[in-house]
């Protein structure tokens, strides 16, 4: 942003420089003069309907009235906020509202914390005059699965339409009627079934929509709150999180320039209700005669320690191996990294499950993209999973570059996605075609996009759009594009929130802490203070589950991961466990994967713990507690240090705030975070640089001459934003919202077939087969079969594009 | 009132009187000379603002395509004169047209007439494809190589469409919302948010006569400021309502006792709405003979608007008038602006309190000062609170409650009702006798029209 002008205006009666151009509202409020509002949001265009805003400014005419939310600052500008007349329509404005308002605070979700409550104590007449009968509307409709709206309480300020058309981009609710009769509401047959509900609840002034899941659960005298960062979104989005009785009550997100404006998926907000379940994990458990029975922690760990102890001795290291790590804070994630190295003696760990991008690329890209940079794009090219279903708040900034900064899209996916009404191109190729593609592009074929390659910013989002190409494809298009533009930043994407925090702690096989690889001087340098670190690069989670599965590996520690449900092709990991000779698991739950574990230790789990936790952009902010873990439950750290110490190993990891220090000493990139400096001068959290000694500049893999398939039809299989993980499979409400088992054809496709919509339709891959629902969609080219991933009742079809489908 | 041949719509009876001349030799003039030519005819709008249509051309933002909006949607209550030209006279409107797009390099042009007029939509319609057939529209107007293509677009029943920034939504297939200001003129930022003329029909109706008959002779049919002829619609309680071309600068006694012929059955004057229903009213004891101009009329506080005249007679009851006004304002408000939406269904809820004789003595005091707040001041031209002027101005008829019917207003509380309920019935039916087409005018458009709400039961 170029360097803001200065102008001069006179606020009640004291001068001040504004930056020109600014909405007169905002350059008021920063100098310190609040003007009353209902309708005004700074990240929304203004609408100027609540008329709360008025003021009078000085003209060669006399005093005009204006709205302070729609009138941009102008040199010499000389306004009255407090004037005889300005205090006459702000009282006027709030009777206005009052009169048909129903006046049920106390059973009203937003008493305490209502800006209709809040300025009509400020500004208003304090009595009321109106004796005639109130506009009555029926009480609250749902909307969606998600969503009230009371339109009793609506004071019509257009927050919430504004919000989906202009942030979200589904504008599924819009006034109807008009005059005294206008409402808000959705369309017939529509529900609001936006991705993005939950911020019209946040951001609505009054109770006019409130949650599902928090309706009549709290007053928000009683809450406490603590600022955090969610972990249900790559991004971190910051997030307040108002508990009460220990009790998670609801999140809601906090405005920074940093991440999300203030804005979460559904996904981020409604993400709590898994916390306080009564399936929670509270006790240690071993398994004795095939049973799972209740120990003490004592008993637990001398069981687990005993047994690794001795494949240990047995095998080495090498028979012993670590899955997960990329849901909890980076203090977990160096303390599973050490414990690896140090108690197991084994570079067998792998945060990634069998789905991402290579970890070097992830973790040490050179002229790595921020988030705010998208802002400042001149081209933006997204080739990766549908941003909407796995990164929201990447999808809402990319939507806003595109929409409102100017910003040329260019997206490219195998189907549509949920950029594509903004996308200046759009490209959509056929799963495992996205080499041909590639060297389409290569050759300049798509002159559009070469000419979008030329703009002076550009900003690549590259990620896995389809495992039919596989992870390399991705690597490939950042290298095309760093070949077409030289200075374009570069944005890697991976699933599950944190696994940028747990790469950079070093949980790959091929990495330590820093981003340092095996062979560096960084990995000498950590040896000082680690001891000596096995040198041969150990296997990544495909390879731990063969190993499991051929005997190779004896023991596997899992923490917080679920191979047999987010791995793409679960069958592995189905194998692996059957054959596991033991199994650890630190978790929240009993899922799939560890439910035939030998040893299932109770984990602590988000809002139970402190620690600092990396984000896409190599973000790192602090995540706090408010409550304390259930049970017996513990953090990751201090079981592995406790499994450790009873192996005879000291890990010396004695608190989280401890192991923050630590990693500051032993990686470079984190040197100068502590918690004091995140807690007070950088509540947005620090990007962490990427040092030019382990930065990765080249990017090895060439650009391969592959053909996309010629079958008739090809599976693309992606995540959605809902899917049956753990933790959503603990959150009611949310858990619902899935599509389940669909499978989605072109309706052009379907006559051949003999599908209709909403039948049930077989699919047969090369890797499995299972029934799903036919949904008939414009949004999947013809040849393509997509089938959203890991749903409730959905059989796993691999990652093998080549795919078959009969009617019954 | 002017007696039309029953062609008069057909495009050869209007180039019998030398039509279309002024058109074809508008190619030939630049803007530069167009606009000097209109501002010095010192023609204002007819819509309802009276701006200065030639000041307005010269405002025009540089940025093309350029669009021309003509303004036919003539909602107010009391205003028919637009009907009258656009269902008898559609040609002049089109040449006015095709005038004021070439100076202002407009390419296509949108008539948006109002929901209701089918009628007059049908016949402009007719005669656009006369003109088309003609090649007086189209591509290569008059044998030249300039484009102009011209829509016929029908309104869907809502008043405000015809403030020029809701009607521009309208038109761009949005709610009919008045847009925020700035821009103030759609001729910085307009339809498709490129910049656009808006013009009344009479207003462009006038362009052929000025070109014809040169800037000087129209400017001087007026021996005053205000230029050029008017229409007024002349309704209510006289013998003779109509549409009437008059010259500015007479009286409303002129107007009302010759031109209107008097207020039937010999009975008293007791106010009449000047310039349309958002129009301060006025009474006979302060202002019958005041010259009707511009000036004239805002110095004494009210304005000549869209040219509706309603007279009402010494029976009429003016809290009913009123709370009709005032329930045609609520009903065709938006609702953007809290003070417009809240307060005026608040107004009309009090006005029909005490009109079926449940006012209280504190009730006057309280729609002033309702008033008050949507109209800070009460001041007119008023003050804008609100993103267009319907809001602030539809508290009019309270002024009048307050300055001259406080009695009323009192007698209506004291006596539990309203004193002229059976005189009213009977004027009404009386009057009805009579084709005033006043009467169909002053039903809010959408209760006959597409409107979001159910009509209300007719009383
Ligand atoms: C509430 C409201 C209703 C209006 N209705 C009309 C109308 O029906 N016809 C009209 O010509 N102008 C109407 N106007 C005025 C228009 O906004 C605009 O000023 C006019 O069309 C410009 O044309 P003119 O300059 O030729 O008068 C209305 C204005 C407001 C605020
Ligand atoms: S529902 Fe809430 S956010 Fe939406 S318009 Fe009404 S008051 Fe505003
Ligand atoms: S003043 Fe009334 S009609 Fe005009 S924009 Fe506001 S609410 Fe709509
Ligand atoms: S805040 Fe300015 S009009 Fe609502």
């Amino acid at each position: 942003m170029s360097e803001a002008k200065l102008v001069t205006v006179t606020i009640n009666g004291v001068e001040s420089q504004v930056p020109a151009g600014e909405l007169l509202i905002k350059a008021a409020q920063d100098e310190g003069t609040y003007i009353p509002r209902f309708c005004w949001h700074q990240r929304m265009s203004p609408v100027g309907m609540c008329r709360m805003c008025l003021v009078e400014i000085e003209t060669p005419r006399g005093p005009m009235m204006v709205t302070a939310c729609t009138s941009p600052v102008s040199d010499g500008m000389v306004v009255d906020t407090e004037s005889e007349e300005v205090k006459k329509a702000q009282e006027a404005i709030l009777e206005f509202l009052l009169a048909n308002h129903p006046l049920d605070c106390p059973v009203c979700d937003k008493g305490g914390e209502c800006p209709l409550q809040d300025q009509a104590l400020a500004y208003g007449p304090g009595e009321s005059r109106f004796v005639e009968i109130k506009r009555s509307f029926e009480k609250p409709i749902p909307i969606s699965e998600l969503v009230l709206l009371d339109r009793e309480r609506c004071i019509l300020c257009a927050l919430c339409t504004r919000f989906s058309e202009e942030i979200s981009g589904d504008p599924l609710i819009e006034f109807q009627h008009r005059g005294n009769t206008t409402e808000v509401n959705t369309f017939p047959d529509l529900p609001f079934s936006s991705y993005f509900s939950g911020n019209t609840v946040q951001i609505c002034p009054v109770g006019a929509l409130t949650a599902k899941p928090y309706r009549f659960r709290a007053r928000p005298w009683d809450l406490q709150k603590v600022e955090s960062s969610s972990l249900q979104d790559t991004a971190h989005p910051r997030i307040e999180i108002h508990a009460s009785q220990n009790e998670i009550l609801r999140y809601t997100g906090v405005d920074n320039d940093a991440t999300n404006h203030g804005w979460l998926s559904d996904k981020a907000r409604f993400g709590y209700e898994y916390l306080r379940s009564d399936q929670r994990l509270t006790s240690p458990l071993v398994r004795r005669g095939g049973e799972l029975v209740e120990v003490s922690w004592t008993e637990a760990i001398d069981t687990a320690a005993n047994r690794l102890d001795l494949i240990k001795s047995e095998d080495g290291g090498e028979a012993l191996a670590v899955i997960g790590g990329a849901q909890g804070t980076n203090e977990d994630a160096y303390a599973i990294s050490k414990f690896a190295r140090v108690a197991l003696g084994s570079n067998n760990v792998d945060a990634r499950l069998d789905d991402a991008l290579a970890s070097h690329f992830l973790s040490a890209s050179v002229d790595r993209a921020t988030i705010a940079d998208i802002d400042d794009a001149d081209t933006i090219v997204v080739w990766a999973p549908d941003l909407k279903e796995e990164h929201p708040t990447l999808y809402l900034r990319v939507r806003r570059a595109a929409q409102e900064l100017g910003a040329t899209l260019v997206v490219i996916h195998p189907r549509a996605t949920g950029l594509d009404d903004r996308a200046s191109h759009k490209l959509t190729y056929r799963p495992g075609g996205g080499y041909e593609l590639l060297d389409e592009l290569a050759n300049g074929d798509h002159p559009e996009v070469s000419q979008a390659f030329a703009a002076e910013k550009v900003v690549a989002l590259v990620g896995i759009a389809s495992h039919a190409d596989g992870p390399q494809l991705a690597e490939s298009v950042a290298a095309l594009v760093r070949r077409k533009a030289v200075h374009a930043k570069l944005m890697p994407l991976n699933s599950r929130a944190n696994t940028y925090g747990a790469l950079d702690m070093g949980l790959a096989p091929d990495l330590l802490p820093g981003r340092v690889g095996l062979d560096t001087i960084g990995c000498a340098n950590l040896a000082a203070s680690w001891g000596d670190i096995p040198a041969v690069i150990g296997r990544d989670t495909r390879q731990i589950l063969q190993g499991l599965d051929s005997g190779e590996v004896r023991g596997l520690v899992l923490v917080g991961a679920d191979p047999i449900n987010d791995l793409p092709e679960p069958s592995i990991a189905v194998d692996a466990l059957d054959a596991a000779e033991y199994v650890i698991a630190i978790d929240l739950f009993l899922n799939d994967s560890n439910r035939n574990a030998d040893v299932i230790l109770p984990a602590s789990g988000f809002s139970e713990k402190e620690g600092t936790v990396t984000n896409v952009e190599g973000r790192v902010q602090k995540v706090n507690q408010i409550r304390p873990a259930p049970g017996q439950a513990r953090t990751d750290w201090a079981i592995l240090d406790d499994i450790a110490t009873r192996m005879g190993v000291s890990l010396g990891l004695a608190s989280a705030e401890g192991i923050t220090k630590e990693i500051a000493t032993v990686s470079p990139a984190y040197e100068d975070l502590t918690w004091d400096s995140l807690e007070w001068d950088h509540r947005d959290g620090i990007v962490v640089p990427i040092h030019g000694a382990q930065a990765i500049n080249h990017i090895p893999v060439a650009l391969q001459g592959s053909k996309a398939p010629t079958a008739k039809l090809t599976l693309h299989v992606a995540r959605v934003m809902y899917d049956n993980g753990v933790r959503l499979q603990h959150s009611p409400s949310l858990h619902k919202l899935g599509p389940g088992a669909v499978a989605h054809l072109n309706p052009g496709d379907a006559p051949s077939i003999g599908a209709r919509d909403g039948h049930t339709i077989k699919v047969v891959t090369t890797r499995g087969e299972g029934e799903f629902t036919c949904v008939l969609d414009e949004g999947t080219p013809t040849g393509v079969v997509y089938v959203p991933f890991n749903q409730q009742g959905a059989s796993s079809l691999g990652s093998d594009p080549v795919v078959r489908v009969t009617t019954s | 009132m002017v007696d039309h041949p029953s062609d008069s719509h057909t495009i050869a009876r209007y180039e019998s009187t030398r039509g279309y001349t002024q058109g074809k030799r508008a190619l030939g003039l630049t803007r530069d000379e167009l606009i000097e030519e209109i501002k010095m005819s010192g023609l204002l709008g007819r819509g309802g603002a009276a701006f200065p249509a030639g000041l307005k051309w010269s405002l025009l933002a540089p940025a093309r395509p350029s669009y021309l909006v003509v303004n036919a949607d003539e909602s107010e209550p009391g205003t028919f004169k637009d009907r009258q030209l656009l269902e008898r006279d559609p040609h002049q409107m089109i040449e006015g047209i095709i005038i004021t797009s070439i100076a202002n390099e407009v390419h296509h042009a949108f008539v948006y007439i109002r929901g209701e007029y089918s009628k007059p939509a049908r016949r402009v319609q007719a005669a656009v494809d006369e003109a088309y057939a003609k090649g007086y529209l189209g591509k290569g107007i008059f044998g030249s190589d300039y484009v102009l293509e011209v829509t016929v677009h029908l309104g869907g029943g809502a008043y405000i469409c015809g403030e020029e920034t809701a009607m521009i939504n309208s038109l761009e297939g949005k709610r009919g919302e008045p847009r925020l200001k700035p821009p103030y003129f759609p001729a910085a930022k307009g339809l498709y948010m490129m910049p656009t003329i808006v013009s009344n029909v009479e207003t462009v109706s006038n362009l052929p006569h000025i070109l014809a008959m040169g800037a000087g002779e129209f400017s001087g049919l007026t021996g005053n400021a205000d230029t050029g002829t008017f229409m007024t619609s002349l309704s209510g309680h006289v013998n003779r309502p109509g549409n009437y071309e008059l010259a500015h600068g007479i009286t409303w006694r002129e107007l009302i006792y010759d031109v209107g012929g008097g207020i039937p059955d010999g009975k008293g004057l007791k106010a009449w709405i000047p310039g349309g229903a958002s129009a301060p009213w006025f009474v006979p004891e302060e202002h019958l003979d005041l010259e009707i101009t511009k000036d004239a009329t805002a110095a004494a506080g009210s304005m000549l608007g869209s040219g509706a005249v309603i007279v009402m007679d010494e029976d009429t009851c003016m809290v009913k008038a009123a709370e009709r006004v005032i329930r045609f304002f609520a009903h065709e408000s938006c609702g953007q602006c809290t003070p417009c939406r809240e307060g005026t269904t608040w107004l009309e809820m009090i006005l029909r309190r005490i009109e079926e004789g449940q006012g209280r003595a504190v009730d006057l005091d309280l729609l002033v000062d309702v008033s008050d707040g949507i109209s800070i001041g009460l001041v007119w031209p008023p003050k804008m609170t609100t993103i267009c002027p319907l809001g602030p101005s539809a508290v009019s008829p309270i002024i009048a409650l307050r300055d001259y019917f406080r009695d009323e207003v009192d007698s209506h509380v004291s006596n539990g009702g309203c004193p002229y309920k059976t005189q009213t019935r009977e004027t009404s039916e009386k009057t009805s006798e009579v084709d005033r087409p006043s009467d169909k005018d002053l039903m809010p458009s959408s209760e006959r029209g597409s409107g979001g709400r159910p009509p209300e039961v007719a009383e």
